[in-house]
């Protein structure tokens, strides 16, 4: 009774959080536009019971909307133009966090507590801050160009806000200690001995490094990978903000057709498929986790 | 501060009204903020005022229903749309004796939006023009730069030069399409796709000069002198104007209504049809449309107002400025926009975002 307990949990968890949300996001998929309140038909009429409601509803529901998406090739462009910022801002947060993953897991062991905080430590200020601070750092009179100006590095004004730059950097900031924080618990684990086995065997330091460490930390530089990735995606206040007016992403098409043309049904069956993406990501990353569980209680 | 307290105004929306409180859901520098403190004093009721930058952002909300606010401000078009959805409540005119006090022509005009003014009253109106830093502009186009005319921003010529300096544009289809049909002789409210299609041919290429399509930024990059030309909302241009004056920085900002025609907005006044509190919406509008409110109101945000007894309580920089208050030959210089249906609109949406994106 008890382990049933401890198992519906988190089922009920998924259900009241994701699956129901999805449930109705995917009802109103199938769904018709209409000047009213929701903007959109059929809505659910229980006024002759709930379940003559429920199929008078299915009866009404059609496809349109998926095949509208398939006629235009805007929305095509915005997933892959998606996929395409999140693959590579993805692959920059992991140039940029493996060394310091790295350098803190190789930091002597007082210092390591500090130095997590440190990289925590922006968590405490919100988001949307985080990401406007980087409109006045990177902005035309902004503080990146005003010093590289007054070191005499550029003679005029870079042009980095309203670029895909900006959506890289913002993403790359955001998303560092996703990818820093996994890395830095694999690599933590790690038996230092196994170096030294290394270098004594004949490896260089550098080919050490390619041959043991990388190895050991791969389970978590991919997990580091994938939530970086998946949150990626979707992303929409990163380059609403800082993205130029030609930064196509996904998110931001779904916030045109939710609020410009009033169309839930058409912003829905894009959220659907948007879903329908990052289910393969979610499911290798579940696979992912689970071997390495696995691997630890052998 | 001013941030936090939206945010935490916005939190306490999902919690119900307890005390008599009235919440306001405005546009973004838009009110003198030392009338909502003096509405709290002389009324004892709590105001809670929250602020957006785009009518498409409150319509969302409109037509998701329960907003939890109890006055909204859209402009004339949206209004007409969210009254047919059955977005709004009738007013109660017995609860607004000072309704007597609102401007008989300006009245008319709204007509158009709301029929015989019964779900809204106007708050501010005015036009969509150019903002433009004159000495930037004058140094790269010459003096005789046509700063009043919407080839500034049209002529991909004139763009190409303006680029480096930087232009924005409103993030507002149902704006800026209006005025590239303008520019073209078309009527700028035509409802025909294919008429519609055309201002794609302006706007294509003058798009690669544009900075940015938003619809607040302006304000304060044409202040700063970040930027040199906006398409924007008068009084917006205005306000900018005076931050640069204040701040002393040498930067001059002047606005002009286009020579080819320039769209009037009315910015309306209404009740959502599920305000939790109506009884203090109708004291609030009642309250805005005193006329010495109202023009404390209007002197903050050089916004002209549809209220006639308050023109006596403007002062000379608002009802003397044909850039707010225009005169007979620049009111009939300026049109007027209905709301497009849900198969135009879609063709708007997508010839924008086509603009925007270059796809």
């Amino acid at each position: 009774m008890r382990r049933l307990f401890l198992i519906a949990v988190p089922y009920l968890w998924l259900l009241a959080l994701f699956l129901v949300p999805f449930a109705i996001v995917l009802r109103i998929s199938f769904s018709d536009i209409a000047l009213a309140i929701p903007p959109y038909t059929p809505t659910l009429d229980t006024s002759e019971g709930v379940w003559a409601g429920i199929r008078d509803l299915v009866s009404q529901f059609d496809f349109e909307n998926y095949e509208f998406l398939t006629g235009d090739d805007l929305y095509w462009k915005a997933y892959l133009s998606s996929l395409q910022i999140a693959a590579l801002s993805t692959f920059f947060t992991l140039l940029v966090g493996f060394p310091i993953a790295y350098g803190m897991a190789r930091a002597p062991q007082e210092w390591r507590a500090t130095l997590m905080m440190l990289i925590i430590l922006p968590f405490w200020t919100s988001f949307l801050i985080r990401v406007y601070a980087w409109i006045g750092i990177l902005g035309t009179e902004g503080y990146l160009n005003q010093l590289l100006l007054s070191l005499g590095l550029i003679d005029a004004a870079l042009t980095i806000l309203n670029t895909q730059i900006a959506v890289y950097i913002g993403i790359v900031y955001t998303y560092l200690p996703f990818m820093v924080l996994p890395i830095y618990a694999a690599l933590e684990r790690m038996d230092e001995s196994l170096l030294e086995a290394a270098e004594d065997l004949g490896c260089s330091r550098t080919s050490a490094f390619w041959l043991v460490t990388v190895p050991l930390a791969k389970n978590g530089v991919i997990a580091g990978c994938f939530l970086v990735f998946i949150p990626a995606l979707g992303e929409f206040v990163i380059p609403s903000l800082l993205g130029g007016s030609d930064t196509l992403m996904i998110g931001k098409v779904l916030w045109e057709e939710f609020f410009s043309n009033r169309d839930w049904p058409v912003a829905s069956t894009v959220a659907v498929i948007l879903l329908l993406i990052l289910i393969i990501p979610i499911i290798l990353f579940q696979r992912n986790e689970q071997r390495l569980r696995e691997e630890e209680d052998a | 501060m001013k941030k936090f307290a939206c945010l935490l105004a916005t939190t306490a929306m999902a919690t119900a009204a307890t005390a008599e409180e009235v919440r306001v859901y405005n546009w973004s520098d838009y009110i003198d903020e030392a009338l909502l403190e003096k509405f709290e004093a002389e009324t004892g009721i709590e105001l809670i005022y929250d602020v957006f930058d785009s009518n498409e952002v409150l319509e969302t909300k409109m037509l998701a229903g329960s907003s939890g606010y109890d006055v909204v401000v859209p402009s004339g078009t949206f209004l007409q749309r969210q009254i047919a959805a059955g977005a709004f409540q009738e007013l109660d005119m017995s609860k607004l004796p000072n309704a007597g006090n609102l401007w008989d022509v300006i009245q008319a005009r709204t007509e158009k939006y709301d029929p015989d003014n019964a779900y809204s009253i106007n708050y501010m109106w005015g036009t969509t023009g150019l903002g433009v830093n004159v000495g930037k502009v004058q140094e790269i186009l010459g003096p005789d730069a046509p700063i009043g005319s919407l080839d500034l921003v049209f002529n991909p010529e004139n763009m190409e030069k303006l680029a480096d300096c930087g232009v924005h544009f409103l993030d507002a289809p149902s704006e800026i399409i209006p005025a590239a049909l303008a520019y073209l002789g078309e009527d700028p409210d035509s409802q025909d796709p294919d008429v519609i299609a055309k201002a794609e041919d302006v706007l294509m290429p003058v798009r690669p000069y544009i900075q940015k399509f938003h619809s607040s930024e302006y304000i304060n990059a044409l202040a700063n002198g970040d930027i040199c030309v906006a398409i924007g909302w008068s009084g917006d241009v205005l306000q900018a104007r005076d931050r640069a004056a204040e701040a002393d920085n040498g930067v001059e900002i002047a606005y002009n209504a286009p020579s080819e025609g320039a769209l009037m907005w009315f910015d309306q006044m209404a009740i959502p049809a599920d305000a939790p509190n109506p009884e203090a919406a109708h004291t609030f509008l009642n309250f805005i449309m005193d006329p010495e409110n109202m023009a404390q109101a209007s002197n903050y945000v050089y916004y002209a107002n549809g209220n006639a007894a308050s023109k006596e309580f403007l002062v000379e920089d608002v009802i003397g400025d044909t850039a707010i208050y225009p005169d007979e030959a620049t009111l009939e210089n300026l049109y007027t926009t209905t709301p497009y249906d849900a198969r135009v609109q879609r063709t708007v949406t997508r010839l924008w975002t086509k603009i925007k994106s270059g796809t």
